[in-house]
């Protein structure tokens, strides 16, 4: 059996759930956004404050960050996995790519949590 | 009517880089040929050129080479296929070339003996037979006839990429040939082997496998049955 330390996910099953699942809470919010951007025309700076000042948005924005986080990790370690042979370098890239994706999240509660 | 045959020569006794050489065929107007037929008769002008065949009818699995950037079976193609003139003969990609045609298909064997490719049964010897009825027979059918020609695992990124971890299409659906197989008691077993991150869910669907297979095979669903299989003992 191969092992897998750096994915996000415990095991080949366990990435392809968290896969599968973020990837339906990424479509579900692209959708909603999309659909309330071209309900609310013209989209105004308030409406736009409006709905991020909501507890449910902003608790699907966390949702929706949390979910990119974890889809980009194991999407991420899958194509490093496949096109950097070479370990070290691949573990450098891997860790400036996991703290640069934290970062946004970290970034994007304060704003979320700031409107 | 000329055919010119762009064939992939490297012999790494002599040659410090592969090249492409041109050879000209001159076909029959009105008339067609398999390319394995057109590969011996160039071996005719070129006895130094190599590549694998055996049965000659699609049965064997030896010749499988790349032929205008698909994979086949050369002795099951006929030249008419292709359109054009030229024809361009490559080895399967991905694999270590032993010289022209001719590759080093170690890996992907040992993809296919990680599965253990045999029946495992630990339940009591049957006094003639372990019977099965024709509906257990019938889960087996599309992926039997399997002739390990190595096209589909060649034609795979993923297997380009992690020879030696993902099994591979082929192996794949031999695996779960036996997985499915009603007289093997040890499918827990084989699913415990194929539970990582790399052998089965290195597999992202993009069906090369299903494009290629000379046989007409899906090795892509049989994985999907796997993934389904290992899914539904984690949750």
């Amino acid at each position: 059996m191969v092992t897998n330390a750096a994915s996000f996910g415990r095991s080949g099953v366990h990435d392809f759930i968290l896969l599968r699942a973020s990837g339906v809470i990424l479509a579900c919010y692209s959708i909603f956004l999309i659909g309330f951007i071209a309900c609310s025309a013209p989209l105004t700076f308030e409406i736009w404050q409006g709905l991020f000042s909501t507890l449910p948005m902003k608790v699907f924005t966390l949702l929706a960050l949390i979910a990119l986080l974890i889809h980009a990790w194991i999407g991420v370690w899958q194509v490093l996995t496949d096109y950097v042979p070479n370990t070290a370098l691949r573990g450098v890239l891997q860790f400036i790519f996991v703290v640069t994706a934290l970062s946004y999240l970290a970034a994007g509660i304060v704003i979320v949590w700031g409107v | 009517m000329n055919l010119t045959f762009a064939v992939y020569r490297y012999n790494p006794d002599v040659d410090t880089k592969p090249y492409m050489k041109d050879y000209t065929l001159e076909v029959q107007e009105g008339t067609d040929m398999m390319v394995l037929d057109a590969l011996i008769k160039l071996k005719e002008q070129d006895p130094t050129l190599a590549f694998r065949r055996s049965c000659r009818e699609g049965v064997c699995g030896s010749d499988g080479i790349n032929m205008n950037g698909k994979n086949g079976l050369a002795c099951i193609t006929p030249v008419s296929t292709f359109k054009g003139n030229k024809i361009e003969i490559r080895p399967l990609p991905g694999m270590p070339v032993v010289r022209d045609l001719v590759v080093d298909l170690t890996q992907f064997y040992k993809q296919y003996e990680k599965i253990k490719p045999f029946l495992i049964n630990d339940e009591k010897t049957p006094a003639r037979e372990h019977l099965q009825s024709p509906e257990e027979r019938e889960h087996l059918d599309g992926l039997y006839e399997c002739i390990m020609c190595a096209c589909c695992s060649t034609a795979c990124p993923s297997f380009w990429w992690n020879p030696d971890k993902f099994v591979g299409p082929s192996g794949l659906l031999h695996a779960y040939r036996f997985l499915i197989d009603s007289r093997d008691t040890a499918t827990e077993s084989r699913l415990s082997e194929l539970d990582d991150a790399y052998s089965v869910f290195r597999c992202h669907g993009i069906m090369n496998c299903v494009d290629v297979c000379p046989k007409g095979l899906n090795p892509t669903k049989a994985i999907g049955h796997i993934k389904s299989m290992l899914l539904k003992r984690a949750v």
